[in-house]
C-alpha cells in the first residue's frame, strides 16, 4: 500500500520531470486530491512510514497548498494538496500521525487554513496578533494588539487531591522559555500539558525578506545548537534547485562541521543530565571537554559555533592549514577522557538509580507517537537519515546506527555516549581522507516557482527544510522543521507516573528545541 | 568514588584569568555607585531568554565551566528574579515573551542592572522587528550594558557582566592602575 504512493510518484515523475523534488536524495513529490490526502496518511502509517513535517504555502494567486513530508524505506515523499480559491479547510491526519495535531494548529495560526481535526486551540498565536490576521498571508503589519496573556484552555484533571503546578515560561535556569502545566497527586504526575510558542519570532515570514543566496544565515539561527544542520539543509535544497555541483571537499567539510556539532552537543548534554541528577562533577568535566572541542573548532574552522560556516555552493572558509592535525589531536584526547568518565557514569550507583527506569517511552509507544532522532533511537526506533537516506558523503562513510530499546533516561544517555564515539570515528576519517580541491563554487539563482527540500540528520534528529523560490532572487517560502515538533508531545507521555522532581532530568535527557519549534 | 576523586585531582584547577572591563559596552551608569555600595562584586544573575535562537544560552552556559568559572568571581545564576541583582537578557524580544520579560523585570528588586546579550538583544539582530518580534531588549526594559556578537564568546559575556558591576571610566581606570 505504501509502495503504491511511491510508484505513483515515480510514474508521474517520468511523465513530468517537475515531480522529482530537488535537493535531498531520493525525494519525490506527488500532488493528491482531497479524498486521497487521508488515504495516503493511512497507508503511510500502515506501512511504517514516518511523518516528517506538515506545512502550508501559497500557490501564486490561485490559492493555498497544504504539504506533508513522509519518509519510508523507499525514500522521502512530499505530498501536496492544493486547495481551491476561497477554500480554507482540509482533512486532518491526526488519527494516523498524532504529531500532526500541533503542526495543523500552527498552519491555522499562520496561514488561516483549518484542519478537520478536533483540537482547534491556537498554538503559536498567543495574543500578539488577532485571530483574523494570518502572518504568512497578509503582507501588512497586524492591527495593533497588546500582548496580554490570553486564556488558554488546558485540559483539566479532576479528582480527590489533584492539583495543578504551573511552570514557566521563564524557567529556573539558563533555558529557553515554555510553559508546563502539571496535574499531580502528591509527587506523582498524572498529566503534563505543554504550552509552547513563547519564542515565536516570525522566522517563516522573515525568510521572505531574504535573498535566496543569503537565507542560510537565517536558517542557521532557527535553533542555535543546530546551526550546521539547518544551514546545510537550506543549502542542500537551494543547490538542488539551482542544479549546482558542490565540490567533494565542501561536502566533506560540511560533514566535518555536522559531526563536530553533534559531538559538542552530546558532550554538553551528558554533563547536564548528570548535573540534573545531582552529579555536579559530571557537568564540570563534560563542560570542560566541550569547551576544549569548541576552541579547537574555532582554531580549525573559524567559529566556536559554526553559524556561518555553510554557504550556498560550499563552505565560507577552508580548513585552516594546521586544522586537521589540531582537530585529530583534540578528538584523540577527548576520546580517552570520555572513556574514563563513561566508566564513572556507569559505575555510579546514585546516577544509575536516577537514570534507570525514569521517563520510559517503550518502543511500541515511540512508534505510535512518531518519536524520532536521538530520543527515538533510544526507544528502538532504528531510523537515522545518515544511514537510511544518506546524502553525500554519508553513503561512503557507512555510519553505524546507535540504537537502544529501554527508552529511559539511561538509554538516552547511552545513545549519546555511543553516538559521541561514532562521531569521533567519523571525524577522524573525514579529517584523514579530506578530498583536495575547491571548497566553494558559485551558485546561480533558481527560477521563480522552483522548489527544493533539504534533509539532514542533525544531532537531535531529522531536520527538514522546504524552500520555494520567489521573484527577483528572493525567497518565496521557506519552512524549516525541527524534529522537536514530533518529540515534544512524547515528553507528555514520558513523565506520566514519574515524580515531579524527575521532570527536569527527563526533559533534559530529550533536550528539545523551543526556538526551532516556535519559529 | 576513587576514580571520581582521582579525576578531580588529575585535572586540578584550570580556571583562566577574567577578561578586563570594557567600557565600550556601557550604555548607562546611573546606578553604579549605589549598586557597588550594596553588593560589591557578589552578584546574583537571573538569565531570561526573551526569544533567542538558543545560541547565546550555549555561551552563557559556558561561563559556568571550570575554565571561565563565573562562581569563582563571586557571580552566580539564581532561580528567581526575586533573588537577582542583574538580568541577563537574550534574544529579540518575542511579542509572546513581552509580558513575561516585563514581569520578571518588575519582580527583580531595586537597584538592578540589565545586560543585553547578543546581536539580537542589542539591535534586534537578524530577526529585527516584525508582527511577532519587538526587536532589541531596550525597546521593552531599560538596559545598562550591551554585549554584541552572534553569539558573543564567553569572555565577551563575562567582560560585559564585569563591566556592569564596575564603576564607570575614571574610577575604573584608577582601580586598574591600583591593581598593577
Amino acid at each position: 500500500m505504501l509502495q503504491r504512493w511511491f510508484n505513483q510518484a515515480v510514474e508521474r515523475s517520468q511523465l513530468n520531470a517537475g515531480a522529482a523534488i530537488a535537493g535531498a536524495p531520493n525525494t519525490l513529490g506527488l500532488c493528491v486530491a482531497r479524498d486521497e490526502w487521508r488515504q495516503a496518511a493511512a497507508d503511510m502509517a500502515a506501512g511504517g512510514g514516518r511523518l516528517l513535517a506538515l506545512w502550508a504555502s501559497r500557490d501564486g494567486a490561485r490559492g493555498n497548498i497544504v504539504r506533508a513530508a513522509y519518509v519510508a524505506d523507499a525514500g522521502a515523499l512530499i505530498l501536496s494538496l492544493p486547495l481551491g480559491p476561497g477554500q480554507a479547510d482540509y482533512p486532518g491526519i491526526e488519527s494516523w500521525f498524532s504529531s500532526a495535531a500541533r503542526m495543523q494548529r500552527a498552519v491555522a495560526d499562520l496561514s488561516g487554513l483549518a484542519s478537520s481535526d478536533p483540537d482547534t486551540r491556537p498554538w503559536l498565536r498567543h495574543a500578539a496578533w488577532p485571530q483574523s490576521y494570518y502572518p504568512l498571508v497578509h503582507a501588512a503589519a497586524p492591527p495593533s494588539a497588546l500582548p496580554v496573556a490570553g486564556h488558554y484552555a488546558f485540559v483539566p484533571v479532576q479528582g480527590d487531591g489533584v492539583h495543578e503546578i504551573p511552570v514557566g515560561p521563564v524557567h529556573a535556569g539558563v533555558i529557553e522559555p515554555g510553559h508546563f502545566r502539571f496535574s499531580v497527586v502528591g509527587e506523582k504526575v498524572l498529566r503534563l500539558e505543554e504550552r509552547l510558542g513563547y519564542v515565536h519570532k516570525g522566522i517563516e515570514r522573515r525568510f521572505t525578506e531574504f535573498a535566496l543566496l543569503e537565507g542560510q544565515r537565517l536558517a542557521a539561527r532557527v535553533s542555535g545548537d543546530s546551526a550546521v544542520g539547518f544551514s546545510w539543509a537550506y543549502c542542500q535544497a537551494l543547490e538542488g534547485m539551482a542544479q549546482a555541483h558542490v565540490p567533494a571537499r565542501a561536502v566533506w567539510l560540511r560533514a566535518l562541521a555536522l559531526e563536530l556539532e553533534r559531538l559538542a552537543n552530546h558532550l554538553g548534554d551528558i554533563g547536564a543530565v548528570g548535573n540534573d541528577a545531582g552529579f555536579a562533577f559530571g557537568l564540570a568535566q563534560f563542560s570542560r571537554l566541550k569547551e576544549r572541542l569548541l576552541r579547537a573548532a574555532e582554531a580549525a574552522l573559524g567559529q566556536r559555533y559554526l553559524m556561518d560556516f555553510i554557504v550556498p555552493g560550499g563552505t565560507r572558509v577552508d580548513l585552516a592549514a594546521d586544522g586537521a592535525a589540531l582537530l585529530i589531536e583534540c578528538i584523540d584526547a577527548l576520546g580517552a577522557e570520555v572513556d574514563t568518565l563513561h566508566t564513572i557514569y556507569d559505575e555510579h550507583a546514585g546516577l544509575r538509580d536516577r537514570f534507570v527506569g525514569a521517563g520510559i517511552v517503550t518502543p511500541a509507544l515511540a512508534a505510535k507517537l512518531g518519536l524520532c532522532g536521538l530520543a527515538g533511537r533510544a526507544s528502538g526506533q532504528a531510523f537515522d537519515l545518515r544511514c537510511d537516506l544518506p546524502c553525500d558523503p554519508y553513503g561512503e562513510l557507512a555510519v553505524n546506527k546507535c540504537v537502544r530499546a529501554e527508552g529511559d533516561v539511561a538509554a538516552r544517555v547511552a545513545v549519546r555516549f555511543d553516538e559521541a564515539g561514532e562521531s569521533a570515528r567519523l571525524l577522524r576519517r573525514l579529517l584523514s581522507h579530506l578530498p583536495p580541491g575547491a571548497h566553494r563554487v558559485d551558485v546561480s539563482i533558481p527560477d521563480e516557482g522552483a522548489m527544493g527540500v533539504g534533509l539532514i540528520e542533525g544531532w537531535r534528529g531529522p531536520i527538514l527544510l522546504a524552500l520555494e523560490a520567489g521573484a527577483e532572487g528572493m525567497i518565496g517560502r521557506c519552512h524549516p522543521h525541527d524534529p522537536s515538533w514530533q518529540n515534544w508531545p512524547v515528553i507528555e507521555h514520558a513523565v506520566i507516573d514519574n515524580i515531579v522532581p524527575d521532570f527536569p532530568l527527563i526533559n533534559k535527557s530529550f533536550n528539545l528545541s523551543y526556538s526551532g519549534h516556535d519559529l | 568514588m576513587l576514580k571520581t576523586l582521582r579525576q578531580i585531582g588529575r585535572i586540578g584547577i584550570i580556571t583562566e584569568s577574567a577578561p578586563p572591563v570594557d567600557d565600550s559596552m556601557r550604555v548607562a551608569d546611573a546606578l553604579q555607585s549605589q549598586i557597588l555600595a550594596v553588593m560589591g562584586r557578589a552578584l546574583c544573575i537571573r538569565a531570561v531568554d526573551a526569544g533567542s535562537c538558543n545560541g547565546c544560552e550555549l555561551e552563557i552556559h559556558a561561563l559556568n565551566n571550570p575554565l571561565y568559572n563565573l562562581e569563582g568571581l563571586g557571580v552566580r545564576f539564581v532561580a528567581s528574579p526575586r533573588h537577582a541583582d542583574l538580568l541577563l537578557v537574550t534574544g529579540p524580544v518575542a511579542k509572546n515573551m513581552q509580558a513575561a520579560l516585563t514581569l520578571t523585570y518588575q519582580a527583580t528588586p531595586d537597584p538592578k542592572l540589565v545586560v543585553a546579550i547578543g546581536d539580537c538583544g542589542c539591535t534586534g539582530g537578524i530577526f529585527g522587528e516584525s508582527y511577532a518580534s519587538l526587536g532589541r531588549v531596550s525597546n521593552v526594559i531599560p538596559v545598562d550594558v550591551t554585549v554584541p556578537g552572534c553569539p558573543p564568546s564567553p569572555r565577551r559575556i563575562l567582560s560585559g557582566i564585569l563591566t556592569a558591576i564596575s564603576k564607570a571610566v575614571p574610577d575604573n581606570a584608577r582601580l586598574r592602575s591600583a591593581q598593577t
